[in-house]
């Protein structure tokens, strides 16, 4: 096929108010407008959404996972920054 | 998804032990592997070959029911075969994302479909030729495609098994909308009943092929079940979809067309008879009743589409090279 490439998009959708946007896939479509219509094509046939977002993958930054444990790793020693890493009488009750 | 049994694939590896030693405790573990982790190339390699044919099938499966859109015998049911119809459409966009994942292109994938390098679930090769037929093909291969799909909610790749829970919440509803077809033909005249038998002799023994040749034969599909790409074996889940769907064939009042079927107190379910792998072939390597419609069609619809996919390409071009030059002429 000689036809150049279409962007890909991803698209998160709002369930309902009160709920975050959450990852729903993604769509190619050649700019914005196109491609909030073909999300509400592909991920709302069926009520799913109330809001949604689409986003250019290529302008989406994320983490390599190779790095997961030096990005990620340090917390898991820092038990403190957890309520129960401090001991409290129980006879204070509910804290 | 319309096709488990993956047709032809590489699962071979090249990687160091340690490396494969992690991955697969990664996999036993019950971790999902997401798009940018380290991955075998056989596991990658695979993925892309499964979910791509499951998003050809899909593509290719709108076909033989899309037929009788305008031939729907009722308002309901036009708009309900319109309904379903656009969500294969859909399981194939969310399949083909997931598959995108891995590092393949859309563009790649469409023309390996057009080429005819690439597989499709050898079910869609079969005509719909009565209106009995769109009640057998939602009732049956829906059927048989829900068993499939249900198990793969759980495969260990991440975008595939999220794609498979969104398919398997819409297809329910494709089952019972074929069922409820079967249910009024055979509550019909002698003439609709005879048509509905006719659709399940038809479609019987390819519903039974959609689950792919024994595992004896699948050479590779043993190394998926290791990466747990899939969890069951063809004959488990075929055995499962028979068990399923024999009461609900007296229950229409019609006959299985299989003189061997009969129920096995041992094990709880029945026995059938000889598949014919033949033909199964046959159709694979191209050689089915529609094979080349559907091909022919499919590549139609992508060249009549050509002109609007350019236009909407280059009208995006043109709007953005007007922002960029009044945000210059702003600065
Ligand atoms: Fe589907
Ligand atoms: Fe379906």
């Amino acid at each position: 096929m000689s036809e150049a490439a279409m962007p890909l998009w991803e698209v998160f959708i709002r369930a309902r108010n009160g709920l975050s946007h959450k990852h729903a896939g993604s769509i190619h479509a050649t700019d914005a407008e196109m491609a909030l219509h073909a999300a509400r094509d592909v991920y709302t046939r069926r009520g799913e959404g109330q809001s949604i977002w689409v986003v250019r993958s290529s302008d989406i930054v994320a983490s390599d996972p190779v790095d997961k444990d030096m990005m990620f790793e340090p917390t898991a020693s820092k038990i403190y920054r957890h309520p129960t890493f401090y001991e409290i009488p129980d006879d204070v009750g509910n804290m | 998804m319309y096709s488990q049994g993956l047709i032809g694939a590489d699962g071979k590896t090249h990687e160091d032990a340690a490396f494969l030693a992690a991955f697969q405790a990664r996999i036993d573990a019950e971790q999902k592997i997401e798009p940018n982790d380290p991955m075998p190339e056989g596991y990658r390699k695979t993925l892309v070959r499964q979910i791509s044919q499951h998003a050809h099938s899909e593509i290719i499966g709108m076909q033989p029911e899309g037929n009788w859109i305008s031939r729907a015998p009722t308002l309901r049911r036009k708009a309900a075969l319109l309904a379903k119809v656009q969500d294969e459409g859909g399981h194939g966009l969310y399949l083909y994302s997931a598959a995108e994942t891995l590092g393949v292109s859309r563009e790649e994938m469409t023309e390996q479909l057009l080429s005819g390098a690439a597989k499709y679930s050898s079910i869609f090769n079969y005509p719909a030729l009565t209106w009995a037929d769109i009640g057998a093909i939602g009732w049956l291969v829906d059927g048989a495609a829900i068993m499939n799909q249900i198990v793969l909610c759980r495969c260990s790749y991440g975008p595939y098994a999220r794609a498979m829970i969104r398919i398997c919440k819409e297809e329910s509803f494709h089952q019972r909308q074929g069922y409820e077809i079967m249910i009024a033909l055979c509550n019909g005249s002698e003439e609709q009943k005879e048509l509905a038998q006719d659709a399940l002799n038809r479609f019987w023994w390819p519903s039974l092929m959609m689950f792919g040749p024994p595992e004896g034969e699948s050479v590779h599909s043993n190394q998926s079940m290791i990466w747990k790409i899939k969890r069951f074996s063809n004959d488990d889940l075929r055995d499962k979809f028979i068990n399923a769907s024999v009461p609900q064939a007296e229950k229409l009042g019609l006959t299985i067309p299989d003189p061997d079927l009969k129920w096995n107190e041992a094990k709880q379910g029945y026995d059938h008879g000889e598949i014919d792998w033949d033909e199964f072939w046959r159709v694979v390597k191209g050689d089915g009743i529609c094979n080349r419609e559907r091909l022919k069609n499919r590549r139609r619809v992508d060249r009549d589409g050509a002109w609007v996919r350019e236009a909407a390409m280059a009208h995006a071009q043109k709007r953005a090279a007007r922002t960029a030059s009044a945000r210059i002429a702003a600065e």
